[in-house]
């Protein structure tokens, strides 16, 4: 189990952030949510079930890589990736979807509502519920499902119902506000698979709680085949559901330097990044208290990335406490940058990340020239490219 | 006594319902509000809701995210609320309350808030994503000031839980009529007088009744059942498809059909 004290309070703070920001009709859906979550987190028949999926289902194990191509090419420390891109569905998402699937199985709904950005976690969303035989709808930003049209194709084949939102922005934090105005609807009969480390408590700890597979195998992995920790470990950030899970088995390693990536975009200016841990304020949306994008007059701002995935003006309330309390800083990489970094990884080491992992990658390209060769790399490769490829394609033919 | 407290006092003297429709500031227009809210008190309102809009309004069906948009598109601010509700004060002595998200309050600084809501004459505050369980600070500084925070109630609240959230009611509850969001219905949930009963059972806080309200008919069948209703989206869908020139008319003669059922 994670320390104590990175555990949230009994109403779910982690310092000044989060909570429970909800119309109260949610409220008992939430307790009920959380004495399950209490309940089967600790259940031997559940973690069983859950990690047979995990290992015949999902793939896992997924293998730490060490990026020799790449980090020769760069020079510095050598840099490791671990391969959640390996994953079914192709991204780590499919950790807290089959996690929560479950828990919505043995909390007897048999509807489940997903919100999506990339479209990463409909299609695990739609991937578990469609091998648990319940009923899946995903909400989907109107922009999102036309730069993301791949992952709405594999939702509807895998039987979800993917609804387009046309409402304020119609990216990911509209989606999330469609799928909260749902669930308040629907509460009785159906479960809201949250996707990210953000959201009203108990989610955030939920989330972190499914994904930490991934710090625990990639802990094991680069202890075995190096012996010795890592010196760094990056992560793309937005809401955070990638980097709390590959952050929380270092959090308690005082010498492991814990790096969060965010959209840099197109720039500093409001409207072109989505860079919240860096330039956000004190705030909330969707549920809990962050830091968050917004004017000032407390209106939430648009944001951009050129991935999909962390075109969102909120983060999750640990990474806003961890970097209050100064255990993890967070940088930014620029549209620019990210797409150089995934056409070095393509050509380096054939490899496609996906445009959001493509940030952390960035980070680590330039950062390991700086380092000494005895440090290490730790890069969460959180999904792959495939999604992408639309835009991969349109870059690569703007070169020529 | 706070003007919620009086208004409740007359009413249950009347043997009427407390009858408080609702506008969103900005919508259509920031002038066309002050229009919209000045004719409903005209019209008989017993108190008046005025909504500040928020981007992301979760507890908000279409109507009212439209009019929030349009209301933000037209560069409506939090400002704009506390001027909307001084000129409503300057006229009518009826209970006003502001309803918001908490973004917006909170990024405007609790403080100020109270400070703001007292000077502009306001007797309550509405923030449907702001539970009672994180409200102490907010709940210490209107109190000071006489303002009331209400608390909410819904059919999925337990009964432990409705015992807590009612023995710190001001004002009254609001009593969330369904699992929902706003917006216009056709026929109110039939176990509402059921949830209405189970809020009275545990307090003698006045109940007032919210989401779906929409018609004169849905006024008279809560006769008995609640202290008062709160009427949003149906004002607005009618402001919606009024001109401009006789939304203002439109829109405070069914406010006057609303109060005439209560």
């Amino acid at each position: 189990m994670p320390q104590a004290d990175l555990l949230p309070d009994n109403l779910g703070f982690y310092g000044p952030y989060g909570g429970r920001y909800v119309p109260e009709t949610l409220v008992a859906a939430l307790d009920e949510l959380e004495s399950a979550f209490k309940k089967y987190s600790q259940s031997p028949s559940f973690l069983r079930e859950l990690n047979e999926l995990l290992t015949l289902y999902a793939g896992r194990p997924t293998p730490v890589y060490y990026a020799s191509q790449l980090s020769a090419s760069v020079k510095g420390a050598p840099i490791y990736l671990k391969r959640e891109d390996l994953a079914h569905t192709g991204a780590h998402k499919i950790n807290n979807a089959l996690g929560q699937g479950l828990l919505a199985r043995v909390s007897g709904k048999p509807r489940v509502i997903a919100e999506t950005g990339a479209g990463q976690h409909g299609v695990a969303s739609a991937t578990v519920c469609a091998m648990l035989g319940l009923d899946c709808v995903v909400y989907m930003g109107a922009e999102d499902v036309g730069r993301q049209a791949l992952n709405v194709a594999r939702m509807e084949v895998l039987g979800a119902e993917v609804i387009s939102v046309t409402s304020g922005t119609c990216t990911l934090k509209d989606a999330i506000n469609e799928a909260l105005r749902d669930w308040v609807t629907n509460v009785e009969n159906t479960f809201y698979l949250f996707g990210s480390a953000t959201g009203p408590h108990p989610y955030p700890q939920i989330v972190r709680e499914f994904q930490r597979v991934i710090g625990q195998e990639a802990r094991a992995q680069i202890t075995e085949q190096t012996g010795r920790l890592p010196s760094h470990v990056i992560a793309c950030v937005n809401g955070g559901s990638n980097a709390i899970g590959i952050f929380d088995a270092f959090i308690s390693e005082e010498s492991v330097a814990l790096i969060g990536v965010e959209a840099g975009g197109r720039g500093d200016s409001q409207g072109n990044h989505a860079a919240t841990l860096a330039l956000g304020n004190p705030g909330i949306l969707h549920g809990s208290r962050s830091l968050l994008l917004q004017d000032d007059d407390g209106q939430v701002s648009t944001t951009h990335s050129v991935a999909a995935g962390l075109d969102y003006p909120g983060v999750g309330p640990e990474h806003a406490y961890l970097q209050d309390i100064g255990r993890a800083t967070y940088a930014s990489v620029t549209d620019a940058q990210a797409m150089d970094a995934l056409r070095l990884l393509a050509k380096t080491e054939g490899i496609i990340a996906a445009l959001e992992s493509a940030h952390a990658v960035a980070y680590a390209v330039a950062l390991a020239p700086q380092l000494d060769p005895n440090d290490l790399v730790l890069v969460n490769l959180s999904g792959r490219g495939d999604k992408d490829m639309e835009t991969i394609a349109a870059d690569h033919k703007s070169r020529r | 006594m706070n003007r919620i407290d009086a208004r409740f006092k007359l009413l249950k003297q009347q043997r009427r319902m407390l009858l408080a429709p609702f506008v969103t500031v900005g919508y259509p227009n920031i002038s066309t509000s002050r229009d919209l809210a000045l004719g409903y008190v005209e019209a008989g309102a017993d108190m008046l809701e005025v909504g500040v809009p928020f981007s992301d309004p979760i507890a908000d069906g279409p109507t009212v995210q439209a009019a929030s948009q349009i209301a933000l598109d037209g560069g409506t601010r939090l400002i704009h609320a506390f001027d909307l509700i001084a000129d409503i004060r300057a006229k009518t002595e009826i209970p006003v309350l502001l309803m918001g998200y908490a973004n917006p309050f909170m990024h405007h600084g609790f403080p100020e808030l109270a400070d703001d809501l007292a000077a502009s004459g306001a007797d309550g505050l509405i923030t449907p994503d702001f539970l009672p369980e994180h409200a102490d600070d907010l709940e210490a500084l209107t109190a000071e000031k006489n303002i009331h925070l209400i608390r909410f109630a819904a059919p999925t609240t337990s009964q432990k839980r409705l015992e807590h959230i009612a023995a710190g009611a001001q004002g009254f509850l609001y009593c969330v009529s369904v699992a929902g969001v706003t917006g216009s219905r056709a026929d109110l949930n039939p176990l509402l007088p059921d949830f209405l009963a189970r809020v009275e059972g545990v307090t003698s806080t006045p109940r007032m009744v919210g989401f779906g309200i929409s018609t004169p008919q849905h006024v008279r069948s809560l006769r008995g059942h609640a202290e008062g209703v709160i009427v949003a989206s149906k004002l607005i869908d009618i402001v919606q498809s009024s001109t401009t020139k006789t939304a203002v008319s439109t829109a405070s003669r069914y406010v006057s059909e609303l109060v005439d059922a209560t």
